[in-house]
């Protein structure tokens, strides 16, 4: 149990701590102080923290010069079609697995979780010409596809591992009271799970919205989401780091929430359940 | 309208045998208690006759008709669950009315059945509440609402009342059992706890490793147990069961005595012991007495306030009509 | 336990999503092994002949795969040696009583939510550029000569890149493996006559090896494939000092349009990773049957 700590040693506790959070946090604070700085005082000889002139002005730019919600609204369109595809394939599954165990089940999740250790690079070849062979490319369809099934394990694991939690007696109950398959699922089995699979969706589009082999290669302008859309800015043009801070923060700053949010269930998903 | 009647049911998992081929028949409006230790397949026969397990071989008929493939929403049937079971995600009243939005019924007559079951069960004050916020007992109650509203054909109980304190547990038996008289409705109760199968019971079923041992009246079981395993099993505390040389006397392999049918005295009878423990229930005392005819301590009961220690020599001796016999296969001897 | 209804529901509702999955996994690698065996570039995609290993001995015989196979195991020793020694320190750290504690634990959270890409930009320029770069600036300001990251030490650069996007992920797992701890235990051994010290070598450090293995492994195969972090920054160079093998391999299509030998890495790139999946695979297994 937690005994009282003396103030000192509490106080000096709060400073380290927050000096190496802080340290760890740099690069980000860095770059959205950055993003409101002209390209002049980005670049400046010492670099100036808080005392400078604040400006929206590089958020504008990027808009109009890069056309940063066209990317944007892929990132988004990926994720999200990922995500929904992936739900309507992995509840089923998880539900079979989770209320419906054979001595299967087992070797079915876990070779399933093995097809997510099949490097990227190992299949590249063939998706990027069978891409090409059907016109795939840099379509946003093509991409959810790939999404979708790089991240699936992920999704059935997570859902397998929230309903296992769900007592079996209670789906049994709904059977009794004359629930069928569909009914048990919609008005039983969904509405308790609601918290498991809000996590799972969060964890899909995180994982999905910084997905960077597969966006990478797939897409060139159509298609590319903000992985692509930053990848853009590695080609030195100059001065240009208070814009590519502001294109940073805006690629970062949806997902940094959603992340904060979900972080508990970020280690349970990433662990596949092995550290609770 | 309630009659259940297994054939040659048989159940198996994989290689093992839960349930050998077995013959029950539950009349219409009858209690019938399935007892037996953990791990007999009172459970697994239960869920059998729910429909939430295939039988591997055999017949289910409810009312005349054949149930056997029917999935267990088509077949009528109530059932109160050991954790309850409870939607924790509805009110009370929507668990109540689960059942009959499923049966599709209109909402008024949902709410007149919710109402009138939320009334008789003592639930109107907790009508919204979320199963979380309630106690064991009316988690336990609106489980049993649940179940009632359909006014199924019978009522399957499985261990209802484990999960509740020694208390709790007196007065929702009560509870059951009068619910039983007020409906009429078969029921079929599953516990492990010989004191509830003899107080609710219209008839009991012995279950030993999926094998019916005996069914009768609480009072049967108690006055002609068919064996060993009944007789040991049936009875608070234990009879006794004495084998050897004492029951050869008798003409029997195993004689069995039940606490409550020895003569205890001070001075003379049948078989002399010493006191090794007492225990006083305040109306009963129970003394576990060592004697050379038995290895194992013999249970008496005496009066509650019967002046005895530990250490003390007394006699004991079997009332000769309420001796029970048994053969070398435990079969009781008439 | 269920009835034959559920069972072949159950069965027909599994189906979808182990047929999508396998034939992701099966049809792909299917052809890579198959086009491992052709002389196929991109440039004469009229004739692909047959060539047997000669992929496989042209891609393993390239000096470059040896650099890359090197480069690929430095920076993943490099990265999870990092993480998982930093990840115990600021569990640790975590773990204590302090002001801010859920603000402190979102700020060392972050990075693991930057996407590759944006990570590996704003460390390039904004933070190890030698001129305007922050780390650059500071050795300026301390009085030493501050060095060009990127060509001077690329490979090291990717390896604190990376390290500090997966640093977040040990910490979350460890801290939570941490927490997990009784505080019994720590008490029994402070009973005994432990100390600090001890405590944390004989009790909390066992206690966390389940998670530290699950890190090691999970991150081993994330690491394994680190690629948009090299394309943004050194695109593997200069010359092949930040090239790993994922990175060859996409360069072989890519840019030489080599399908066979690019296809023959690939195989060779699964290899590797099986035998690292093999280890994780027993530990979750086990896992889960407790």
């Amino acid at each position: 149990m937690a005994r009282s700590v003396s103030i000192q040693r509490k106080i000096g506790m709060t400073i380290l701590a927050w000096s190496v959070g802080l340290l760890i946090f740099f690069p980000i604070l860095w770059t959205f102080l950055t993003s409101f700085k002209s390209e002049l005082q980005a670049i400046s000889i010492p670099p100036v923290f808080v005392d400078f002139h604040w400006t929206l002005e590089n958020y504008r730019t990027i808009q109009t010069q890069s056309n940063y919600l066209h990317f944007m609204m892929n990132s988004i369109y990926l994720s999200l079609g990922s995500t929904v595809l992936g739900l309507i394939f992995a509840i089923p599954a998880a539900w079979a697995m989770a209320f419906s165990p054979t001595e299967r089940t087992k070797d079915i999740l876990l070779w399933m979780l093995s097809t997510k250790m099949l490097p990227a690079v190992g299949v590249l070849i063939p998706i990027y010409l069978l891409f090409v062979r059907f016109g795939l490319l840099d379509s946003r369809l093509g991409l959810i596809v790939v999404l979708f099934l790089i991240n699936l394990p992920i999704i059935v694991w997570m859902l397998y591992t929230y309903f296992k939690e769900i007592p079996g007696e209670i789906l049994e109950a709904a059977r009794m009271d004359g629930a069928g398959l569909a009914k048990e699922i919609v008005h039983v089995l969904a509405p308790m799970a609601v918290p498991g699979i809000a996590s799972t969706i969060l964890l899909n589009v995180i994982l999905s919205w910084n997905e960077a082999f597969w966006t990478l290669n797939l897409t060139t302008s159509n298609a590319a989401p903000l992985t692509q859309f930053i990848a853009s800015f590695s080609s030195p043009q100059g001065n240009f780091y208070a814009k590519l801070s502001a294109a940073s923060m805006l690629a970062i700053a949806p997902i940094l929430i959603v992340g904060w949010f979900s972080q508990k269930q970020l280690v349970r998903g990433l662990t596949f359940g092995a550290v609770k | 309208m309630g009659q259940i009647h297994l054939e040659k049911v048989r159940k198996t998992f994989g290689d093992v045998v839960i349930i050998p081929e077995l013959d029950l028949k539950i009349e219409d409006g009858e209690f019938v208690v399935f007892v037996g230790p953990s791990g007999c397949g009172k459970s697994t026969l239960l869920r059998l006759i729910a429909g939430l397990e295939d039988v591997t071989s055999g017949e289910i008929m409810i009312d005349g008709a054949q149930a056997t493939a029917l999935p267990p929403a088509k077949r009528g049937l109530a059932m109160v669950f050991q954790s309850y079971a409870l939607y924790p995600h509805m009110s009370v009243r929507k668990n109540i009315a689960f059942p009959l939005k499923m049966a599709g019924m209109d909402k008024a007559e949902i709410d007149r059945r919710v109402d009138y079951a939320a009334k008789t069960l003592n639930l109107d004050a907790y009508i919204d509440r979320r199963p979380a916020q309630l106690s064991g007992g009316q988690r336990q109650r609106v489980a049993i609402g649940r179940a009632i509203v359909r006014e199924p054909a019978a009522f399957l109980f499985d261990e209802p009342l484990s999960n509740l304190d020694a208390a709790l547990r007196v007065g929702m038996r009560l509870e059951i059992s009068e619910l039983h008289q007020r409906l009429k409705t078969t029921m079929i109760y599953v516990t492990h706890d010989q004191v509830e199968a003899m107080t609710m019971a219209d008839k009991i079923v012995v279950l030993r490793a999926g094998k019916i041992e005996q069914v009768g009246t609480p009072l049967e079981l108690y006055t002609n147990p068919q064996n060993t395993f009944v007789a040991g099993f049936i009875g608070s505390p234990r009879m006794n069961l004495l084998s050897g040389a004492e029951a050869e006397k008798y003409g029997a392999a195993t004689i069995g005595i039940r606490p409550e049918h020895l003569r205890l005295s001070t001075t003379e009878g049948d078989w002399t012991g010493t006191v090794k423990v007492s225990e006083h229930l305040g109306s009963d005392t129970f003394l576990h007495v060592e004697t050379p005819v038995h290895d194992e301590p013999i249970t008496v009961r005496a009066d509650g306030e019967f002046p005895i220690h530990a250490g003390d020599t007394v006699y004991l001796s079997p009332q000769q009509d309420k001796l029970h016999r048994f053969n070398a296969e435990g079969l009781s001897i008439r | 336990m269920a009835t034959l209804h559920t069972k072949t529901a159950a069965r027909a509702m599994m189906a979808p999503a182990v047929i999508v999955l396998l034939i992701w996994m099966a049809v792909p690698l299917a052809m890579t092994l198959y086009f491992s065996t052709l002389n196929y570039t991109l440039y004469n995609p009229i004739s692909q002949p047959f060539v047997g290993f000669d992929n496989y001995s042209y891609f393993l015989a390239d000096p470059t795969f040896l650099a890359a196979l090197v480069n690929t195991l430095v920076l993943v020793v490099g990265v999870l040696a990092i993480t998982v020694i930093g990840g115990i320190l600021v569990a640790l750290l975590l773990d204590q009583d302090f002001y801010g504690v859920n603000i402190v634990r979102l700020l060392v959270i972050a990075p693991f939510f930057v996407m590759p890409t944006v990570a590996a930009l704003v460390w390039k320029n904004m933070m190890m550029n030698p001129v305007y770069g922050v780390i650059g600036q500071f050795l300026t300001a301390i009085g030493l000569t501050p060095i060009d990251w990127m060509t001077e030490v690329p490979l090291l650069s990717i390896i604190i890149i990376v390290a500090w996007q997966w640093l977040p992920f040990a910490t979350l797992i460890l801290l939570t493996s941490l927490q997990s701890l009784s505080a019994d235990q720590k008490e029994a051994a402070e009973m005994d006559g432990a100390g600090a010290l001890s405590i944390f070598w004989y009790i909390t450090l066992p206690h966390m090896s389940r998670a530290i293995t699950v890190v090691i492994l999970i991150q081993t195969i994330f690491l394994l494939s680190i690629f948009a972090e090299i394309l943004v920054t050194t695109q593997g160079g200069p010359g092949s000092q930040s090239t790993n093998i994922t990175y060859l391999v996409a360069q072989q299509a890519t840019s030489y349009g080599d399908i066979g030998a690019a296809s023959a890495g690939g195989i060779v790139a699964v290899v590797l990773a099986n035998i690292v999946a093999i280890f994780l695979v027993r530990l979750i297994g086990k896992n889960l049957d407790a």
